[in-house]
């Protein structure tokens, strides 16, 4: 039986190895190559460090840069806004209606993001009349495109805490609904809350469809119009807005590990 | 004395009302953004896709999705979708396996796990540009090729830019999603089984075959289904890689929606998306039956 279990792990081994090997080089090799591109003309990394002659040859680049990260801020600010009260306060007062909020934040995931620009045309007609053609009102559209994501995370963070109980325990003290959600409830949900803002911002980022389509701009749209005239350029920006959303996503991998591993003081026995 | 007792029934009476009312304001901002912003948008695609260029309803929209252009496209679609997910599931679940014979904390499954979580998002624009300079026409890979053993990766015509570049590039984020959703499954196969099947004289290959192939199967094919979807909604990486004509749906999508020359096809564009919906919402509601099936055992 000990020969057969031996072989068998050398085998998976061996396995292991070959499979990760081929699909590493798959995975790595656009990422070498990016590198390699990015790389032939030697003027492009300095140009993209350099932020004032950066705005100066490629202003719509510039432009694209800070509208994503405008966008990246206000939408996760938003979704905050919008999602984390909402969420409390149906645990705590509207039960019933827990499942019409989950569907309404989960629908999104049937709707791909093209269909969805087909509604929005009319509705960003309004929104231009009424805010102008800002790239950052956008911002609407994104709070709606995150949210499935954002609702997961949040809500495994409540789920995680005994709200009612904080919340009935706050009460009986004296604070109000204000000081309930700022000082007791927001603090036992940070990590939750921060893994949702991560994920905001990591799809804003990468979000091209909505914009494009809207006629607005932001990173992406500004990195296919510039892979038009400077294909170097274009590479080293998409590359470094890889590398962005890889740290954010990273960090964020990190922070769900820690969560799981640190039991909170209110943590439900296992549903 | 009489009067408090009077008054206590009264205040019990017209609290709850008034706390139902107020407790519905604070849901208030959420129900009315989403309202705007998902729920009409939503409705003007099924209403718009039903509707006459003239107002009224009317089926020439929907009928529309007939033309044999439309219907290519959503066949192109299907069939690129199909095979992404087809092999982006076998490959991915290979690396799923690989995943689970390995140490389960080392450092190896959290970094494959970590790299997958983000390469699963990797899309659109940035992975467009990262396959042209790859394999585009002055890419590393081209370039290398064509240098060192005189081979030219485009003899029968530039295929990065049609479906079969855009099956290899959509593989890419395929896989990671993959094993992001499949290993779950792979972790929820019990050793004991094996050790059982084995006691029982039982081959390898009757192991697959008999017991964790069965168990397997509608994990498997829920997360090939969530992967077809995942990629009969993308977008981006489509636009971004092809420049000429409109081969797929989202891309007919564009079409509709922002060429203003077809007067009277307004809402073929909205059909369109109708139709799109229809197909990922029949996908989705599959993958979470076969997800139930799945946590019957491997929960």
């Amino acid at each position: 039986m000990a020969g057969v279990t031996a072989r068998r792990a050398r085998k998976q081994r061996a396995f292991r190895w070959t499979v990760l090997i081929v699909l590493g080089v798959f995975f790595v090799l656009p990422l070498i190559a990016m590198v390699e591109f990015s790389t032939r003309d030697p003027s492009t990394w300095p140009a993209l460090v350099d932020w004032p002659e950066l705005s100066e040859r490629y202003p719509a680049l510039a432009e694209g840069i800070t509208s994503s990260l405008s966008q990246a801020a206000l939408t996760a600010l938003l979704m905050l806004v919008l999602l984390v009260p909402t969420a409390v306060w149906v645990r705590l007062r509207l039960p019933q209606l827990r499942r019409v909020v989950e569907f309404l934040c989960l629908l999104p995931l049937t709707i791909p993001a093209i269909v969805l620009v087909v509604g929005l045309a009319p509705v960003y007609a309004w929104v231009t009349y009424f805010f102008g053609g800002s790239s950052l009102t956008l911002v609407f559209a994104y709070t709606v495109l995150v949210l499935p994501y954002a609702y997961r995370a949040i809500d495994a963070g409540l789920s995680a805490i005994d709200v009612k109980t904080l919340a009935e325990a706050a009460r009986s003290l004296g604070a109000g609904w204000g000081t309930v959600m700022w000082r007791v409830v927001l603090p036992n949900i940070r990590s939750a809350v921060l893994s949702a803002a991560f994920l905001t911002v990591a799809l804003v980022l990468g979000e091209f469809t909505i914009a494009s389509l809207l006629n607005r701009t932001n990173l992406q749209v500004a990195i296919n119009f510039l892979g038009k005239s400077s294909a170097t350029m274009s590479v080293a920006v998409s590359l470094t807005a890889l590398l962005l959303a890889f740290v954010l996503l990273l960090l964020l991998s990190l922070l769900g590990g820690r969560r799981k591993s640190t039991p909170t003081p209110f943590k439900e026995p296992a549903a | 004395m009489a009067e408090t007792v009077a008054a206590v029934p009264q205040r019990v009476a017209r609290r709850p009302r008034l706390r139902g009312v107020t407790a519905l304001l604070g849901t208030v901002p959420f129900f009315a953004y989403v309202t705007i912003f998902l729920v009409i948008p939503t409705l003007v695609v099924v209403i718009g896709a039903f509707a006459g260029n003239e107002g009224g309803a009317s089926l020439d929209s929907v009928k529309a999705l007939g033309n044999s252009y439309i219907l290519d496209a959503f066949g192109r679609s299907i069939a690129l979708s199909a095979i992404s997910a087809l092999v982006g599931a076998v490959l991915g679940a290979l690396l799923a396996y690989a995943l689970v014979t390995a140490k389960p904390d080392g450092v190896l499954r959290r970094v494959v796990t970590a790299a997958a979580g983000v390469l699963a998002q990797f899309g659109g624009v940035t992975l467009a540009f990262a396959f042209l300079a790859t394999i585009g026409l002055s890419g590393f890979i081209t370039v290398w090729l064509q240098d060192t053993f005189n081979v030219n990766l485009y003899e029968n015509g530039v295929w990065l830019f049609e479906l079969p570049g855009l099956t290899l590039v959509y593989t890419y984020f395929q896989i990671p999603l993959m094993v992001i959703v499949f290993l779950p499954a792979l972790d929820g196969i019990r050793p004991q089984w094996r050790e059982a099947t084995e006691s029982l004289g039982g081959t390898t290959w009757q192991y697959w075959t008999r017991v964790a192939g069965p168990l397997l199967a509608p994990a498997f094919l829920g997360s090939a289904l969530l992967l077809f979807a995942n990629s009969f909604s993308a977008y981006a990486t489509a636009a971004a890689l092809v420049s000429q004509g409109s081969p797929l749906v989202p891309l007919q999508i564009r079409g509709a929606l922002t060429s203003e020359v077809l007067l009277g096809q307004q809402n073929v564009g909205k059909a369109m998306a109708l139709g799109m919906v229809v197909v990922v919402s029949v996908v989705m509601a599959l993958y979470t039956l076969l997800q139930k099936r799945t946590s019957k055992w491997l929960g």
